[in-house]
């Protein structure tokens, strides 16, 4: 009975996680993208400094007509945004954000693998969304979705494999156990290779080529209204969530710290999630959009290989120290 | 770690008598942390389908026949929304299976290739992987299909 009550209070706590993490991501970007280009922001729901604006969006959302265009492909459209998000409550539930045994949603073996498999599924949500909508920004969107997925999934599987050789294991509560300071500059390569791959998955500036609301609309999302917009939404800002997790666990040393780590580990692992997601809301305010085939170059004449030469240092390091 | 499906056949047919019992527990886990894998997925279609029944209830709806056409900037659609493109980057689809095939590998090899008994066998290995994965890239680079045609 008491394990039961466990899973339930671990599920229902990556649950809230889930709903408001991406919330908290979302106004921060409103209000700090608001100061870098010397605008206030949302300043009225709420009344203190409009604290409430994503809620009140979600009203508006959730109120708003549905609409499914005639000619599209009706069940898969409208199964689209599920799809998209889903996958990101379930690579939540394995990121161990402490040091103890229970301060992870749940422990799976096959930490890196589960979760880079599981993360690759949301992509189909935008890809559905895209053929789905018989709408040619869409069908463009879903094309650019694709290229996308091409140039990412590679240098990140890759970065990912230098740290479980690193760690010696691919559970990620495992890897944190192996982590030593000296990986930071050790693996340093590997991280930003992992996150400029993650930003691309994610597909935020610059790299939101498929979305680029200035010449496509909105890409996948054109005919979206409603609360189906607003969980792809969502999924973009738990992506952020995930991505920063990730990358803190992986390559940051996740509840690991100068000081406190044992009672306070999971302070160190929401600090850095905090740090990396103010990065990239920063990324977007500061690059302007690259084009498809410029990613594609960055990836394959750069990230992979840098990731492989990254494999390389990883395996003749942990060779020789052991 | 033991074969999973093995130590599951061991489990479900109860024979773990003698060494068998370690292999029960260690499925048990197994099973256990994707069953609560499993009960989250549960969740979140609940929430969904919670969500859109409840915004269903919220929501008006008036369809017209204008509403419900293809958005093309406001004039009417041309042609069908499933158009002809023509697909750029086939070569990368092609390169990036073989690539991300090959790199599935590395995950259960990182695992073991430090240990001591291998000795320089595997980083031997390692290079070998990684040399053919960089002539196969500077092939594709040299061949010039890494720049969008």
């Amino acid at each position: 009975m008491n394990g039961a009550l466990d899973v339930v209070l671990r599920l229902l706590a990556v649950f809230v996680v889930f709903l408001t993490f991406p919330l908290i991501v979302g106004q921060t970007e409103h209000k700090v993208m608001a100061h870098m280009q010397g605008r206030l922001g949302p300043m009225y729901a709420g009344g203190f400094h409009g604290w409430a604006q994503l809620i009140a969006d979600g009203v508006k959302f959730a109120q708003k007509e549905d609409i499914v265009p005639a000619g599209a492909d009706r069940r898969i459209f409208q199964l689209a945004p599920a799809v998209a998000l889903l996958p990101y409550l379930l690579v939540l539930l394995a990121i161990p954000i402490g040091p103890s045994e229970g301060a992870v949603g749940q422990a799976v073996d096959a930490g890196i693998f589960f979760v880079l498999a599981v993360m690759g599924v949301g992509v189909l949500g935008s890809l559905m969304a895209g053929w789905a909508s018989a709408n040619k920004f869409s069908l463009l969107g879903g094309l650019r979705t694709a290229a996308q997925l091409l140039a990412y999934e590679l240098p990140m599987l890759l970065a990912a494999a230098s740290v479980a050789m690193a760690a010696g294991t691919v559970s990620l509560p495992g890897i944190l156990n192996a982590f030593q300071w000296w990986w930071l500059p050790w693996q340093i390569v590997g991280a930003i290779v992992f996150f400029v791959a993650g930003l691309a998955e994610l597909q935020r500036p610059p790299f939101d080529m498929p979305v680029a609301d200035s010449e496509i609309i909105f890409g996948a999302y054109t005919e979206y209204t409603g609360l189906r917009f607003a969980l792809f939404l969502l999924a973009e800002y738990a992506g952020i969530i995930v991505l920063c997790g990730l990358t803190t666990v992986l390559f940051l040393g996740g509840w690991h710290g100068p000081w406190g780590a044992d009672g306070l580990g999971w302070l160190w692992t929401l600090l850095k999630t905090a740090i990396l997601a103010f990065v990239v809301i920063w990324l977007r305010v500061t690059y302007p959009r690259l084009r498809e085939d410029q990613l594609q170059k960055l990836s394959w004449t750069l990230l992979v290989p840098l990731a492989l030469a990254q494999i390389a240092l990883t395996g003749i390091v942990k060779v020789v120290i052991s | 770690m033991p074969d999973p499906t093995a130590v599951a056949v061991m489990a479900e047919t109860g024979s773990a008598r003698t060494a068998g019992n370690a292999g029960t527990v260690v499925a048990a886990g197994y099973f256990h942390s994707y069953s609560v894998v499993g009960l989250l997925a549960v969740v979140g279609v609940l929430f969904v389908a919670v969500a859109f029944g409840a915004s269903r209830l919220l929501r008006p709806m008036v369809p017209t026949p204008e509403k419900i056409l293809t958005y093309e900037c406001g004039v009417d659609p041309v042609g069908e929304g499933w158009a002809h493109t023509q697909v750029r980057y086939y070569v990368y689809a092609f390169l990036y299976v073989i690539f991300a095939v090959d790199s599935i590998f590395l995950f259960p090899w990182a695992t073991v290739f430090a240990d001591p008994r291998y000795g320089a066998t595997t980083l031997v290995e390692m290079f070998v992987f990684l040399g053919f994965l960089a002539v196969g890239l500077l092939y594709a680079y040299k061949k010039g299909v890494l720049s969008w045609t």
